[in-house]
């Protein structure tokens, strides 16, 4: 840079206060602890930190919550935690999950024709514990119907809007089933496994 | 509906106020790709950004149930086609495990030499394009011009420029050779200063500074409750990264750092991945260093795949973050389901929210901070 190098030494807090004169970035909250020790949690220098390697679950870190979870190996799995819960119960595993820090990964169906059943698949991953935990349940496939999450999960919208148009599976109190993925007239679910092209 | 800037509305608060719907999309530039955003727009000020997804939708999933895994691993590297090498090794991973196939280490050391040339060449779109998106041309020339030595280096060994079909279960389709090693060393020494040199001709400009820092903040909590990965997420300060979140490959016996920032604005997300193709640079180089000699594949990968009844997941950093393919088996040749879990989707998702009283022309830089690919969201 050949001219103007001051200017842009000074560092990004004064171009914030030229720009807007306020702090510009009021809505980032202050930053909680680490949620398990020994995994650092941003620091604000930002560059060259390390995650350290990722810690193998204890036996069923999640022991105290209300829920079925088992613990799996996850070399064979790829997740470290399954719970096969009720239809009626995803909403809460939800909010036990979101207390405890976890993030919502996926949501997806699977279409077990021959039990005539619906299984909906909850993923969630922990962002700073490594965790990976599933939630799963089983509803009729004639009346498939679910609570939804996105009351809890904002990003749940969006894949049960998908989950809905692949499956036809209806999530109770979403915003808008409206076609996501397909096209906005489709009244099909191309993920049944009945489905004909 | 509330709008958040306080200098704002143009009637300030009087009249009462006139919005109008502006169609981004989808055929616009600052969308890179088939991606509608429905706008409602008092003035310049969004009101709300709706995208509108499926444009490019192929039923990526659809086809998984009715081809064998050989016959569908393709189709992964045309998910996220700039990250072609990362979206075949989730596909070759997951099934990988639930076949219990052990990856020879030679291959697992060449697959992430070549994963990471990929992530740096994805993120060197993305500079070029972004900078693009906020009228600066000159960039994309630079990108470009570096990017075409991984693309030459990677045909040369695979075939494919793009769309990429190296990984194989089991391990790789041909060992890499002389002119591919000396080829991703010298490119290395290459890069890094050209890394500086694009810290002095872009990253410290004062007029780049002026359109991201501070603009389109995210805040780590918003992240998570929209499951936000990638760069996002780690310019919003959370070091997650699925190498070290879920250590898959051969990435635990190599040292390299999690870039993370804070602050949470554009800027944070550019600095993250200006960062990152540093560290692919260095993982790169140990790679190269601790290549072991050995087969690239491993013995008796039958030819026709049956994997145990069950369910699989295997997760990726992918350059835009996390990818997550599930297959579900019934001890079939072809796969019960195949579930693309894919970053951009989730990313996206929570623009709505992110974007919700910023400046239009803000809030273009702020999607193209968040680094999306079309087909990635529409699979």
């Amino acid at each position: 840079m050949a001219h103007g190098e001051a200017g842009v030494r000074a560092g990004r807090a004064m171009t914030r206060r030229v720009m807007n004169g306020k702090d510009a970035n009021p809505e980032i909250p202050e930053k909680e602890g680490p949620l398990t020790p020994g995994l650092p949690n941003a620091t604000p220098s930002g560059v060259g930190q390390q995650a350290g390697p990722a810690l193998e679950p204890r036996p069923d870190p999640l022991a105290r919550l209300p829920l079925p979870f088992q613990a799996v190996d996850y070399g064979l799995k790829g997740y470290h935690l399954e719970a096969a819960v009720q239809p009626d119960q995803v909403v809460s595993a939800a909010q036990h999950l979101d207390r405890e820090g976890f993030s919502l990964d996926t949501i997806t169906g699977v279409d077990w024709l021959a039990q005539g059943q619906m299984e909906v698949v909850y993923d969630y991953f922990h962002p700073s514990r490594g965790l990976r935990a599933v939630v799963r349940t089983r509803i009729p496939r004639e009346n498939p119907e679910i609570p939804t999450l996105s009351q809890v999960f904002p990003g749940a919208n969006w894949h049960e809007r998908e989950t809905h148009d692949f499956f036809g599976i209806r999530f109770l109190g979403h915003p808008d089933l409206s076609p996501f993925l397909l096209p906005e007239d489709a009244d099909y679910h191309p993920l049944r496994k009945d489905f004909e092209a | 509906m509330i709008v958040n800037e306080p200098t704002c509305s143009s009637a300030a608060g009087t009249a009462p106020r006139e919005t109008f719907v502006l169609n981004l999309g989808p055929q616009h530039p600052a969308t890179h790709g088939v991606l509608r955003v429905k706008m409602t727009m008092d003035g310049e000020y969004v009101l709300r950004a709706e995208p509108v997804c499926g444009y490019i939708h192929r039923m990526q999933e659809k086809m998984g149930e009715n081809r064998t895994y050989a016959q569908y691993l393709p189709n992964t590297s045309r998910i996220d086609y700039l990250s072609a090498m990362t979206y075949t090794h989730g596909f070759v991973g997951a099934v990988e495990r639930a076949a219990r196939i052990v990856v020879p280490p030679r291959a697992e050391y060449i697959r992430v030499i070549t994963s990471e040339l990929n992530r740096i060449s994805s993120h060197l779109v993305w500079w070029g394009a972004f900078l693009l998106d906020l009228g600066g041309f000159t960039p994309l020339l630079y990108a470009f011009d570096d990017r075409e030595m991984i693309l030459d280096l990677l045909e040369g060994i695979t075939g494919a420029r793009l769309t990429y079909c190296y990984y194989r279960f089991g391990g790789l389709y041909n060992d890499v050779d002389e002119a591919f090693l000396r080829g991703a060393r010298q490119f290395v020494l290459h890069m890094r200063p050209r890394l500086k040199m694009y810290r002095a001709l872009v990253t410290e400009n004062i007029i780049l500074r002026k359109r991201l820092i501070g603009i389109g903040p995210i805040s780590a909590e918003l992240c998570r409750k929209y499951g936000a990965t990638g760069p996002v997420v780690r310019g919003s300060g959370v070091p997650y990264d699925v190498r070290k979140a879920e250590p898959y490959s051969v990435y635990r016996e190599l040292d390299f750092d999690i870039p993370a920032f804070p602050e949470g604005d554009s800027m944070a997300r550019y600095l993250v991945r200006m960062e990152e193709m540093a560290q692919s640079l260095r993982i790169i180089e140990q790679a190269l260093d601790k290549l072991p000699d050995g087969p690239v594949m491993a013995e008796k990968v039958p030819r026709v795949l049956k994997l145990p009844a069950g369910d699989y997941c295997y997760a990726v950093e992918a350059a835009r973050g996390r990818f997550m393919v599930r297959l579900v088996s019934d001890n079939k040749e072809i796969p019960y389901r195949v579930k693309l879990r894919t970053p951009c989707l989730s990313n996206l998702s929570l623009f709505e929210e992110a974007s919700r009283g910023m400046l239009l022309a803000d809030a273009l830089a702020l999607l193209g901070s968040l680094d999306m690919v079309i087909p990635d969201i529409d699979r």
